[in-house]
């Protein structure tokens, strides 16, 4: 039975580098305020930590995104992440606003974050889920792939609040166009007796070449070891030109060195949902395929009639990439 | 300098069974190690050859069959092994297997500098445990572990990858980390490695050695529960031909028209975004 105690939702809203919202955020709150219409519209509340003056021009963000209260820590020693700051911080959060349902994004300052704040609050974590919901006990019923993706769990937690995470494109992200007047409310900072043991001493941002865009492509065209070499992933980029696609690869692929490890798709990669996505020579491990099934369609291309990624294509293309691809490119 | 390694055998996953709980069926199943901790000992075996008094102590939670992981460990270098052990810990979720570990290590290693984890395991992929650990002991943790810059023997210098880049950072211990993959050749077992990990001994920790109750551990004292396990099914058609490659090119271009965007097939966007620069 849900606990009288806890109410509302709590979602984290991680901030960027330069001050934006973290668009895994939307995506939590979307889900949020499903969750919130089927517990009798309980509130859908946001917490950041921001550093003096931000919080101006994060006002306007939060504008029309129907969040009731935003709770804001406001603190240059929260410039920079940090696991025992924030977790501290949350924690006290929580104690002050008893919410039934916590929820963080799986990025990876969220996964380093989250089971900090569980541990703390002595509840359950229930890590990267695919589905969110209530049950008929008005209870969180998170659900997960388990075992790289060849179940799925459904897992409840006994204590509160309920807390989830939700790697980024798992949930699509509706129309956000509801008027609420949302309250800014700040809190104090108080890491009295709290020591920071770990000192950042440098930060290189990937370089924008680096930087893919694989969370808003229509259109993926990914290359695993079928492709064999660099040439192979030239005729891939030239294939995905030709489509209007972006290229990605399977984590084999990523560590022969044959693409960046920012467009490797899967379980310790990135989840992907475009329209089309077009694997090449990839034999279709689990670990591959958690973080592309939700694709809308999937046309695998594949020498080995046998291959496991014929089993989740819509099309499947028993023949040779390097036989195939050329003559398609030549028009 | 002390370190913990902390290692699990993970089942292959082509033979999965569940108990009536809905947990995970462990014993009889074939094992391998998390390959992310086979990552997390190397970084640990590094660690040792640049400080020379440096000892690591392994340590893994499951049934009897993972002393033989251990052994192995031991054979590429890993000084110790223990093995935590009891019926009364099956069925726990990553809070309590937290629990359970930080215990163990309290008792075996209370001195303890560093500890080291693998940032996942294979067949959870929760990501959680080695947090748990660190947040039951108190200490500080470093996650996306690429590598090790330098230690000594009071602090660590460590290369992190985070969602925007890659960052530097110095923790002084005690700390845990949690390392993802990295790129090296395997060890293969020190010679005599295999004899000397036979003969050695590794303790077995119950719940009465770590001093914590039956209901702090296992499934019960586990916050989250498995309430449903099914098979994940593909929605998609699975249709496969196998075709001449003239027949195959045009099903390919067929198929791209129609799941594809309208406005962004065969080179149109690519022209449009030429155009707009134009």
């Amino acid at each position: 039975m849900p606990d009288q105690d806890y109410s509302g939702i709590l979602i984290y809203a991680q901030l960027t580098r330069e001050n934006y919202i973290h668009t895994v955020f939307y995506e939590l709150l979307d889900k949020a305020k499903m969750l919130s219409e089927k517990l009798n519209g309980v509130d859908v509340n946001a917490v950041i930590f921001t550093n003096p003056k931000k919080i101006e021009g994060l006002e306007e963000s939060f504008k029309n995104m129907g969040v009731n209260k935003v709770y804001y820590y406001d603190d240059k020693r929260l410039k920079e992440y940090s696991t025992i700051y924030y977790s501290k911080l949350i924690v006290d959060l929580v104690g002050q606003v008893k919410p039934e349902i916590l929820l963080i994004g799986a990025t990876n300052q969220g996964r380093d974050l989250a089971p900090r704040v569980s541990g703390a609050l002595h509840t359950g974590l229930t890590a990267d889920c695919v589905d969110l919901d209530i049950n008929e006990n008005g209870k969180l019923a998170a659900t997960r792939p388990t075992f790289g993706g060849e179940l799925m769990a459904t897992i409840l937690c006994k204590n509160y609040p309920q807390m989830a995470t939700v790697r980024p494109n798992v949930f699509k992200v509706g129309s956000i166009d509801d008027y609420v007047n949302t309250e800014f409310v700040p809190l104090e900072v108080n890491l009295d007796g709290v020591a920071n043991n770990v000192e950042i001493i440098d930060f290189k941002k990937t370089i924008e070449t680096e930087i893919n865009n694989l969370d808003n492509a229509q259109i993926i065209v990914a290359g695993g070891m079928g492709l064999k070499n660099e040439q192979g992933f030239r005729l891939l980029k030239d294939f995905a030109d030709s489509i209007g696609g972006e290229i990605a690869a399977s984590r084999p692929a990523v560590e022969a060195g044959l693409a960046s490890k920012s467009v490797q798709i899967g379980q310790t990669g990135k989840t992907v949902r475009p329209k089309l996505y077009i694997a090449c020579g990839i034999s279709g491990a689990i670990q591959h395929t958690v973080g592309m099934e939700n694709s809308e369609r999937i046309i695998a291309i594949n020498k080995d009639p046998d291959a496991q990624i014929f089993e989740i294509a819509d099309v499947g293309i028993v023949g040779d990439y390097f036989e195939i691809i050329p003559k398609f490119l030549q028009g | 300098m002390k370190i913990a390694l902390c290692v699990k055998q993970v089942p292959d996953t082509t033979n999965i069974r569940w108990t009536e709980n809905n947990t995970m069926q462990r014993e009889g199943v074939e094992s391998v190690i998390n390959p992310y901790d086979i990552y997390a000992a190397e970084l640990a075996l590094s660690i040792a050859e640049k400080l020379k008094d440096a000892e690591i102590t392994a340590f893994t939670m499951g049934p009897n069959q993972a002393q033989d992981m251990l052994r192995k460990l031991i054979s590429i270098g890993v000084d110790n092994g223990v093995l935590i052990s009891d019926r009364k810990f099956a069925g726990a979720d990553t809070y309590a297997t937290g629990k359970t570990i930080a215990a163990a290590i309290k008792k075996v290693l209370p001195d303890f500098d560093l500890i080291i984890c693998g940032q996942f395991a294979v067949d959870g992929d929760t990501a959680q445990t080695g947090p748990s650990i660190a947040g039951n002991l108190g200490v500080p943790q470093v996650t996306y572990v690429k590598s090790f810059e330098k230690a000594d023997n009071k602090s660590i210098v460590l290369k992190r990858e985070l969602d925007d880049g890659i960052e530097t950072v110095k923790v002084k211990y005690p700390a845990l980390i949690c390392v993802l993959q990295d790129t090296f050749e395997p060890r293969r077992p020190m010679i005599n490695g295999i004899k000397l990990a036979s003969k050695v001994d590794i303790p077995v920790l119950t719940l009465e050695d770590l001093g914590l109750s039956d209901a702090q551990v296992g499934l019960k004292g586990s916050p989250t529960y498995v309430s449903r396990a099914y098979r994940n099914q593909s929605k998609h058609n699975s249709q496969k031909y196998e075709l001449s490659v003239g027949e195959s090119v045009d099903l390919l271009r067929d198929k791209v028209k129609e799941y594809g965007c309208g406005e962004c097939v065969m080179g149109a966007s690519v022209a449009q975004e030429e155009g707009k620069d134009a």
